[in-house]
């Protein structure tokens, strides 16, 4: 029932919003090409013009974010927004190779110039700052808990502290840190696996009582089987999500914070949620603020 | 260099729980191996049909789809392992008896993957063997078990043992797998936890890492060659 | 087989027979019996045979069948690529380390007689030192899980700020790991073989290096065929292990097409048969190589040989 109605909002939403970007489609239709658009010269944006193509990490198997379905390409928010500013780069949509970047490689990536820019849920942190700067935030999550739907004695991260509940998050995940200053006894109370699918179907057999991490890959889950999952409570963090790129790229930042500021007003932002994360039932709220620093 | 000093605890940790899922899963795969290996020589047509699938299967498939088998398609079929929580067994391997299955998933996989190796180097040391000891002892008219009793398997033993323990060193190293299906704190998780979330330096852990599994393949390795050595002489 | 299982137990009977069939008639009914109690029942209990799961994979009719073929496909030639490209550069790197390693062995024996005496004392010191360093090497490589050196290798290289595709890595990474076991398999070869054959070469005049060359490596390799064609296997298994660093072999594809069509346990069972197919077809060729091998030198001495064959198979064809 809520899928379809879901569904239908999304519908109305990308009629409306289809229309307006078809009107800035035709504007901004031959923008692509070396030289099409001119940068500061030796500026990372001049770089990636001239060179017409751009390596974005994103994840692979994060549905409404960054998912790579059946055909192959990689779908979703994060992959949204990395078009949008790869358009302003001047580059076309498919000179851009998206490489899988999961959660425990993405600072290492940046820093050795694997890739140009990171879009991967990646939550903006002071400790990652120091080997990475972000643009954005684009979207502000927040951790949360997902349960079996029948499950009443889990009701936030505290239900962990007496030492019988077990919880499931992925290896080198920020909320796999966070979870554990909640539980009592990492070695039987935390599972660990390489990705959030096996946290799922580990709640789904009943080998643990929770997964967490952010509430919209949670919010995925549930969309997909309503039947049998729902959160625990409130967030509990804030997870700001931004781009990352190299450190101290201030100028292709701004660039970047620029892209994202004009996306929140003419509504290409709300667009390119609601095409994907947005299907899931998750809100979106108001654009965050930009972080200039 | 700090972090091997200052997390010490993690990396002994995890080569203790190494440890404790090899010495485990290297007496199963033994005793499952020698079932097998007898399976297939059985008389029996559909058991040794049974033995040759099983190794067939398992010899050729990636322990990864076997770690999965194991993680995912044992709770849908309704099992959690809990045979596995041998009473006085899990008091002193705790793992075996928390809630928390993923180690006796693990061990499972690595039972079932590794068993086939067992069974397939007991069948080398078989036949190793010279047909003429079986035949003297059919002479004799000792049955099929007789005759693998006091003749065939005491010799094939003294073949087999280089060949096991090659099959064990291999577990040990496989090991290092179970650690992405859910086992916290094993060696090779321990490695992906140390440099990735908790952000150190790479060669240090690399370093840390690699010792702790050297410290079981390498002596045994060495042991091994010198066995090999003896017998090569011995012949 | 049937050879060997004749020589535990006679030419069955008519009793004997009859015992036999009723043996295999009750272990066949109980064994039918025990799957279909523990695993038909509880698979169909929790739906696990619908064709809503199974349809992708299996009916050329469903919409997202040629879609999620197409990716198998790409994953297999992925997995195939970096097997290949691993296999080949194992098979060149091992070749070299197991000659090294013999070379070295030799010059350290060697007393370098005509030179002078600090000059010679240097060179024997320099190939005992290069002994021990190639030797430590091959027992630290060997003694990793090739899990570890996968992912050392893509984590490491990168440090040093060296970046490849991950194909190379893991190709690397393969490589590190299978050369060494390779230069092990070849080094035993050489060392197994007769001692007048190295003997007879020196007497013609042949240098170590040229003997090695010429005498020793091909009748090596011709002797050790079976256990490198399992080796094979093994590195077509160990492809599998790029799931850990992200690069898109069969089984990463497998893990992405579940994400969207959420069967594991169908995907899981289509790979694993895929990898049972190619690595058995592997095998049934490394038994038929040994097969052609033994018959070619009927007269050599068969049974010594013929075991340590077998052995190394079972050895070589262990890792993951």
């Amino acid at each position: 029932m809520r899928f379809k109605r879901v569904a239908a909002v999304a519908a109305a939403a990308t009629l409306a919003f289809g229309l307006a970007a078809c009107g800035g489609d035709s504007e901004e239709g031959g923008d692509t090409g070396s030289g099409s658009k001119t940068f500061a010269a030796g500026s990372t944006m001049e770089r990636l013009n001239k060179a017409q193509k751009i390596k974005v990490g994103t994840k692979f198997d994060q549905p409404g974010f960054g998912q790579k379905g059946l055909s192959g390409k990689p779908e979703g928010f994060d992959v949204e927004i990395a078009k949008l500013i790869v358009k302003e780069l001047g580059i076309p949509e498919d000179k851009i190779e998206f490489v899988e970047t999961p959660s425990k490689v993405r600072e290492d990536v940046i820093a050795n110039g694997t890739v140009d820019l990171v879009a991967a849920t990646y939550t903006i942190k002071d400790e990652r700052k120091e080997r990475i700067s972000f643009a954005g935030p684009y979207y502000e999550a927040g951790q949360n808990i997902m349960v079996k739907k029948d499950d009443s004695a889990i009701t936030g991260p505290d239900s962990f502290k007496d030492g019988t509940k077990k919880v499931c998050s992925v290896t080198g995940s920020t909320p796999a840190e966070e979870i554990k200053k909640y539980v009592k006894d990492v070695a039987t109370q935390l599972v660990l696996f390489d990705t959030y699918d096996k946290c799922r179907d580990a709640l789904k057999g009943g080998q643990v009582d929770a997964v967490t991490t952010d509430n919209v890959i949670l919010l995925g889950y549930i969309a997909k089987d309503e039947a049998s999952f729902k959160m625990a409570g409130q967030n509990f963090t804030k997870e700001p999500y931004g781009i990352g790129v190299k450190k101290d790229d201030t100028d292709f930042r701004n660039f970047i914070n620029d892209i994202l500021e004009k996306s929140y007003s003419d509504g290409s932002w709300k667009k390119a949620w609601d095409d994907t994360a947005g299907k899931f039932g998750a809100e979106l709220g108001n654009p965050p603020t930009i972080e200039r620093y | 260099m700090n972090v091997l000093i200052d997390k010490f605890d993690v990396f002994a940790g995890g080569f203790w729980l190494t440890l404790q899922i090899c010495v485990l899963a290297a007496i199963g795969a033994l005793l499952l191996g020698a079932v097998v290996a007898v399976l297939r020589i059985s008389p029996v047509p559909p058991l040794r049909a049974v033995g040759t699938a099983y190794v067939n299967i398992f010899r050729n498939m990636p322990l990864t789809v076997v770690l999965f088998f194991a993680a995912f398609g044992l709770p849908a079929l309704g099992s959690n392992a809990d045979f596995l929580r041998i009473p006085g067994l899990d008091a002193i391997f705790s793992r075996l008896g928390t809630d928390l299955p993923y180690f006796r998933f693990g061990l499972i996989a690595l039972v079932l993957y590794t068993a086939a190796f067992v069974c397939e180097a007991l069948r080398s040391g078989v036949n190793a063997v010279p047909a003429g000891q079986a035949e003297a002892a059919r002479s004799l008219g000792l049955t099929f078990g007789q005759n693998l009793r006091h003749v065939v398997l005491p010799q094939s033993w003294k073949a087999s043992v280089v060949p096991l323990g090659s099959v064990i060193i291999a577990m040990i190293k496989n090991s290092a797998l179970v650690g992405f299906f859910g086992v916290v704190g094993d060696l090779a998780q321990t490695a992906d936890q140390l440099t990735s979330a908790g952000g150190y330096a790479f060669i240090p852990v690399a370093i840390g890492i690699s010792v702790g599994y050297l410290i079981m393949t390498v002596p045994l390795g060495a042991l091994l060659d010198r066995l090999e050595k003896r017998q090569a002489v011995a012949r | 087989m049937s050879q060997q299982n004749t020589v535990l137990y006679d030419v069955p009977g008519p009793r004997q027979r009859r015992i036999t069939l009723i043996s295999s008639i009750v272990a066949t009914v109980v064994l039918l019996v025990g799957a279909y109690f523990l695993i038909y029942r509880p698979l169909e209990e929790k739906g696990q045979f619908s064709m809503e799961l199974w349809g992708p994979l299996v009916d050329p009719s469903n919409e997202s069948f040629s879609q999620v073929w197409d990716r198998l496909g790409l994953g297999l030639k992925n997995t195939l690529t970096a097997a290949a490209l691993a296999i080949v550069s194992s098979l060149v790197v091992g070749t070299l380390l197991a000659v090294l390693r013999i070379q070295l062995k030799s010059l350290a024996r060697r007393r370098f007689t005509g030179l002078a005496t600090p000059l010679s004392y240097l060179l024997r010191g320099l190939s005992t030192v290069l002994s021990a360093v190639t030797r430590v090497c091959v027992e630290v490589f060997r003694g990793l899980p090739v899990v570890i050196t996968i992912f050392f290798v893509a984590r490491g290289f990168p440090e040093f700020g060296v970046t490849f595709d991950t194909l190379w890595y893991l190709v690397i990474g393969l490589t590190i790991y299978n050369s060494v076991v390779i230069a092990e398999i070849l080094r035993s070869g050489m060392e197994g073989l007769p001692g007048g054959q190295g003997e007879a070469a020196a007497a013609i005049g042949l240098s170590p290096l040229q003997s090695t060359r010429m005498i020793l490596l091909p009748q090596a390799f011709r002797i050790m065929l079976p256990a490198l064609i399992s080796q094979l296997v093994v590195v077509l298994k160990d492809t599998s292990l790029g799931f850990i660093i992200s690069y898109e072999e069969t089984l990463s594809i497998g893990k992405q097409i579940i994400g969207v069509l959420d069967n594991p346990i169908q995907v899981y069972v289509v790979i694993a048969a895929i990898f049972i197919a190619v690595n058995y077809s592997l095998s049934k060729l490394a038994q038929y190589v040994q097969h052609r091998l033994s018959r070619g030198r009927k007269s050599a001495p068969r049974t010594g040989a013929a075991d340590t064959e077998l052995g190394t198979e079972a050895v070589a064809g262990t890792t993951t």
